[in-house]
Order: structure tokens, then C-alpha cells, then sequence
């Protein structure tokens, strides 16, 4: 029995900072009714998603073996209806769900990534007092100001025409045309955590660029981060609808927006009007789900906005 | 893309208090604006040539892909592109096109870019204008009504309503009005512009287009009127607590006074900033509802370019989307130099 190995772990004391600033946001979060709202409803998409192949036979995606009569009402067998091929309208929204959220999540991750490091990268050179310094932020600040004015959905277009349609694609040309705004609030953000003391303890004690990056700015930018990370993704899943509905998707793998721009090419009004409203429903459900999220988060880390 | 526009508004504040640092006075910081413009439109031409010429590994033959052509509209392609030049020579003829107003020839319709684009603008212009007027007006009236009475009936209904239409796909609003009032109801046309036959003349031709005109301008209006309250109503917010509001108050002034003389026009400067900002990015973003609506605008020629697939006109387009941004930036950005004092003397 020795009384030493009850000596605390390193990193215990962060770990339980962490622990209990986790427990105090999930107290202010669960006061919030709008965000309690939005989070049940995207718990919820989630499960559906994941749980697809329990719900609905994939096979019913296939239209050579679709069964149904094409452009019916609803039935018991296929509660949303059919579309003009005859698949139930309920299966390829369950299906379509994954795709989306997919799409939504990866292009977010891709553009998260890229925000954060040209932020805090811009925001850590940005306040060393050289020339070199001075130029990275200016340059890499021009560069976002830059993708900020092109226009989004021409530039995706483009992209996505030039590239050629699939899944990767899709996730490539909205991860890369989404980030400058997390990269410019990053920046800010970064900015405001350089000034502080433990940074220039930390330069003190010799820590590197690298270093004071990763262990001292990254960690304090993270909560921003996840919150607009949040918002990211009700943008990028908007994004996606955009484009594949404009025919720019995977036609193998069907989206949401895939539904809209096969019900709209079938004709707007004259099948089974299920095939279009539902998905429809579905996108503003979850858009809206990660909007009242994120703005939950964002006004709990920031107690000025909390008053709205 | 709200997100974005914000950032841009924020840091617009923030660089006009850097440049008029610099400048001598109001006409130095215009003029250093007007040139950064320039730059940046520079820089978009540069993109656009690497995006349509260089990124694609066969430019010649990814263009025509899909298509079928002749050898001589493949020959006349082989020249405008400069294929098997050496790629500095392609960029300086590209340049030299592009200033002289050469866009190169329609893929589909076998006239310039210029004249495809031309008779399209104008459309678009009409569509954007009038919804941007109507989301405008009727967006901040509904910003100031509910951020005054924060928490009120009204205020719970319209931010539930704004956060509803600002989850909405533009083009799927479309598609549910055109199912209710174009093939239920027959009330409204299921799009175009016209009418078979130009639909009369005179009076009873700009009825005809009107009518024409309704419902893609209300799935545009309905949509940014969503932004647009909803960031008056948060601009509105802000001032709230502001002490020169307690001043007036203890003045002895009605509420209405208040607000009107004090609190609005103080909110409205960040709203009117990001619409502006907005304006250049809405005309990209009317492809969608254009192409719900056959509206013959530049989103519709966009989207039949993309189908086609007509470089030429996408590459115009393309160019003419960006410069909106550019000009609307740059507009934005002189308006807020001349008119609020706290920036230019920042």
C-alpha cells in the first residue's frame, strides 16, 4: 500500500476544470427552451439516420425493383406515397437523410479546418511585432476577404461542373467555398486570446509558434469553434440542397435535394405533391434544428447576446 | 451566408477606421476603396482564367464535353481558347478579350456571351429590384416592430415566421406556391415572363407582366425578408440599453418619439449596411427561383448554360455575379464613409 500513487495525474486538474465548465454550460443550455427544441429534433434526425437500414429496405431505393404504382397518394404501405417511379416517397427521405447529413457534416468539417488555421494562424502572426508577421495575417485576411466576395453558388457551380458530379465533390466544393467567415471570427477571437497573460508566460518560458498555437489558442478558440460549427452546418446542408437540386449531385446516392430536383424535373404539380413537400420539411426541420442550436451555444458563451 | 455578410460588415467598420488613419480626408479614403475594388474585380478575371482554362486538365476538350460541334465551331473554340499557345500567351490574349469586352461566342445560341447576358440582365434587375425594395422596407418594419417589444406577441410570431423562411430552400417556397397558385388554383401564370403572344400592348402588357412577376418576386421578398428582420431586430436590440435612450426618455419624450428619433436611425445603419452587402450576392442567388419559374434572367441562363454545357456564357456569368459583389461592396462601403461621421472620423 503506498499513499504516493494517490499523488494526482497530470492534466487532472484541467481535465476537472474541464469537467465542471462542461456541467455549467449544459445548466445554462437546459434553461434555454428553443435550443432544448432544436436539440430533440436533430437527436432525432440523427437516429433516423443512423437507424435506416431498420426502417426501410434499401432495395427500395431501386427503381428497376420498384413495385408501386408511380405518382400515388398515400397508402399504408408507402405513407408518403410513391414517385414517378414507383418508390415510396418515406423510404427515400430515411435514406436521403443519411446523404445529407453527410454531406452537411464533412463539407462543415472541411471548412472548420480550414477557418480555424488560416484564423488562428492569421491571429497568432498578427500580433508579433515584425514585418514577416504583419504580412502572413495581411496576406492570408486578403485571401478570405477575397473568397468572401466571390459569390457562393456561381463558384460552386463552376466547381462542381469543372470536377465532375459525385459524393467527394459535393463535400470538396462546399467545405472549400464556406470557411471565410469562421476564419475571420477566428482571427478575432485569436486576437483577443494572444493578448492575454498566459501567452506571454508561455513565451517566456520558450514555447514555440507551434506550441502556443495548439496548446494556448486552439483551446481557447474551441467553444466559438463548435458553435460555429453548428451554424456551419445548416448552411452547408442549405448548400447541398442548392446544388444538387441544380442537378450538380450524386444521381446514385439521392439526397434531399436530389428528391426536389427529380420531383421538380418530373413535373412540378402533377404527381404525388408528398414527393416534393416532404422533403422540403425534412431540410427546414434540421436547417432550423442547427440554428436554434447554435444560437443557443453562441449565447451561452457570450451572456450579451443572452438577453435576446 | 448571413454569417458572412456580417463578418464583412463588421470588418468594414474596422478597416475604414484604419484607412482614415491614413488618408488626408473623405476624398483620399474613397478613391483608396474605388482602387481596392478594382484589385479585387483584377483578381476575380485572374481566377476566372484559371478556373475555366488551367484547372480543368484538357480545356478544349472538357468544354465541348457533353456537346456535339462541328469542326468548324471546334475551330473557332481552338482560337478564342488559344489552344497549344503557351499558357502566359493564353493569359495575355485572355486579358486583352476580356477588357475589350469579348466574352467569346455562345456555345448554344451562336452569338456573343455579351449579347446572351445583355438581354438577361434586365429581367434579373426587374425580379431582384423589386423584391429587394419589398424585403427591404417591409423586413426592417417588422425588425423595429418586434425588437421594440422584445418578447411580445407579435415579436415571438415574426422571429418564429423569420427563422422559419430563413430555413427554407428559396427554390422549394417556389415550388409549393407554384403547386397552390399556379396548378390548383390557376391563379397565377406557372412562369415565363409573357404571356403567349406578348400579352397585349400598353397597359395591359405591363399588367401581363406583373402578373408574370408576382410570385417569383414574393419567394425572393419572403426570403430575405427573413434576414433582414431579423438582423434590424438584433441592431435594435443592441441600442436598447444605449444611455442617450434613458436622456431621452427622461426628456419626457413618448415612446413613439424615442424610437423614431433616436433609436431607428441608429439601428438602421448595420441593416442598411448588410442589405447593400447582400444586394450583389442575391443576384447570384435568384438562379434558383429563376429557374423554378422560367424567369428569363441571368440565374435561368446560368442554369441552361450549366445543362448545356455553355461555357462561354457560365465564364460570363460568372464574371458579372462576382463584379455585382464587388460593386455592391464598394457602394456599401463609400455610403457608410459619407454617411456616418463616427466612421470617417474614426
Amino acid at each position: 500500500m503506498t499513499v504516493t500513487t494517490e499523488a494526482i495525474r497530470p492534466g487532472q486538474i484541467a481535465w476537472d476544470r474541464r469537467r465542471r465548465a462542461l456541467a455549467a454550460f449544459w445548466r445554462q443550455y437546459r434553461k434555454d427552451r428553443s435550443g432544448m427544441i432544436g436539440l430533440a429534433i436533430l437527436v432525432l434526425m440523427i437516429l433516423v439516420a443512423l437507424a435506416a437500414p431498420l426502417l426501410a429496405n434499401s432495395r427500395g431505393l431501386d427503381p428497376a425493383l420498384a413495385t408501386y404504382p408511380a405518382n400515388a397518394g398515400p397508402a399504408l404501405r408507402y405513407p408518403l406515397g410513391t414517385d414517378s417511379d414507383g418508390r415510396s416517397v418515406l423510404t427515400e427521405l430515411i435514406w436521403g437523410s443519411r446523404i445529407s447529413l453527410l454531406i452537411g457534416f464533412a463539407a462543415t468539417f472541411l471548412s472548420m479546418v480550414i477557418g480555424a488555421i488560416i484564423g488562428i494562424v492569421a491571429g497568432h502572426f498578427g500580433t508579433l511585432r515584425n514585418w514577416l508577421g504583419r504580412q502572413t495575417d495581411n496576406v492570408l485576411m486578403r485571401i478570405t476577404d477575397w473568397f468572401l466576395v466571390i459569390p457562393f453558388l456561381p463558384l460552386a457551380i463552376v466547381l462542381a461542373r469543372t470536377l465532375g458530379p459525385s459524393l467527394h465533390v459535393i463535400i470538396f466544393v462546399i467545405g472549400i467555398t464556406s470557411w471565410p467567415g469562421t476564419a475571420r471570427i477566428i482571427r478575432a477571437q485569436a486576437l483577443a486570446v494572444e493578448t492575454r497573460p498566459y501567452l506571454e508566460r508561455s513565451r517566456a518560458l520558450g514555447a514555440g509558434h507551434w506550441h502556443q498555437m495548439s496548446k494556448h489558442v486552439l483551446p481557447n478558440v474551441m467553444p466559438l469553434l463548435l458553435a460555429n460549427t453548428i451554424l456551419t452546418v445548416a448552411g452547408t446542408i442549405l448548400s447541398e440542397t442548392t446544388l444538387s437540386f441544380l442537378g450538380l449531385g450524386d444521381p446514385t446516392r439521392a439526397s434531399w435535394g436530389e428528391m426536389l430536383n427529380a420531383a421538380f424535373n418530373s413535373g412540378v404539380g402533377t404527381g404525388n405533391a408528398l414527393w416534393l413537400i416532404a422533403p422540403g420539411v425534412a431540410i427546414i426541420l434540421v436547417v432550423m434544428a442547427f440554428t436554434l442550436v447554435g444560437h443557443t451555444i453562441e449565447a451561452v458563451l457570450n451572456p450579451k447576446l443572452r438577453e435576446r | 451566408m448571413l454569417d458572412g455578410a456580417l463578418a464583412a460588415a463588421q470588418e468594414l467598420r474596422g478597416e475604414e477606421a484604419g484607412a482614415a488613419k491614413v488618408g488626408t480626408g473623405l476624398a483620399r479614403s474613397l478613391g483608396v476603396k474605388v482602387f481596392s475594388a478594382l484589385v479585387t474585380l483584377f483578381f476575380v478575371i485572374v481566377f476566372n482564367f484559371f478556373l475555366f482554362r488551367v484547372l480543368p486538365a484538357d480545356p478544349a476538350r472538357n468544354l465541348v464535353r457533353g456537346s456535339t460541334l462541328t469542326a468548324s465551331q471546334m475551330a473557332v473554340i481552338n482560337k478564342t481558347f488559344g489552344v497549344g499557345l503557351p499558357l502566359p500567351r493564353q493569359f495575355w490574349n485572355y486579358l486583352v478579350q476580356t477588357f475589350q469586352g469579348h466574352l467569346g461566342i455562345s456555345f448554344e445560341f451562336h452569338i456573343p456571351v455579351a449579347s446572351v447576358i445583355g438581354a438577361a440582365l434586365w429581367p434579373t434587375i426587374l425580379l431582384v429590384g423589386s423584391s429587394t425594395v419589398l424585403s427591404t422596407i417591409i423586413g426592417v418594419w417588422i425588425g423595429i416592430r418586434s425588437g421594440w417589444d422584445r418578447g411580445s406577441a407579435f415579436d415571438r410570431t415574426s422571429t418564429a415566421i423569420c427563422n422559419t423562411l430563413y430555413a427554407m430552400p428559396d427554390f422549394w417556397l417556389g415550388m409549393v406556391l407554384l403547386i397552390v397558385f399556379a396548378s390548383k388554383w390557376a391563379i397565377f401564370p406557372a412562369g415565363g415572363m409573357h404571356s403567349f403572344g406578348g400579352g397585349g400592348s400598353g397597359f395591359a402588357s405591363v399588367g401581363d407582366l406583373l402578373w408574370h412577376l408576382t410570385l417569383p418576386a414574393i419567394v425572393l421578398t419572403l426570403v430575405y425578408l427573413a434576414e433582414y428582420s431579423l438582423v434590424m431586430r438584433s441592431s435594435l436590440i443592441d441600442e436598447l440599453g444605449s444611455d442617450y435612450l434613458l436622456t431621452a426618455r427622461a426628456k419626457g419624450l413618448r415612446d413613439t418619439m424615442v424610437r423614431r428619433r433616436h433609436a431607428v436611425p441608429n439601428a438602421l445603419l448595420p441593416s442598411i449596411t448588410l442589405i447593400m452587402l447582400n444586394l450583389g450576392f442575391v443576384i447570384s442567388g435568384a438562379i434558383t427561383t429563376e429557374t423554378v419559374f422560367s424567369w428569363p434572367g441571368l440565374g435561368l441562363a446560368s442554369y441552361s448554360a450549366l445543362n448545356y454545357p455553355d461555357y462561354p456564357v457560365l465564364e460570363g456569368a460568372f464574371l458579372l455575379f462576382s463584379a455585382a459583389v464587388i460593386a455592391a461592396n464598394l457602394i456599401a462601403d463609400l455610403l457608410l464613409t459619407v454617411f456616418d461621421p463616427r466612421v470617417r472620423q474614426a
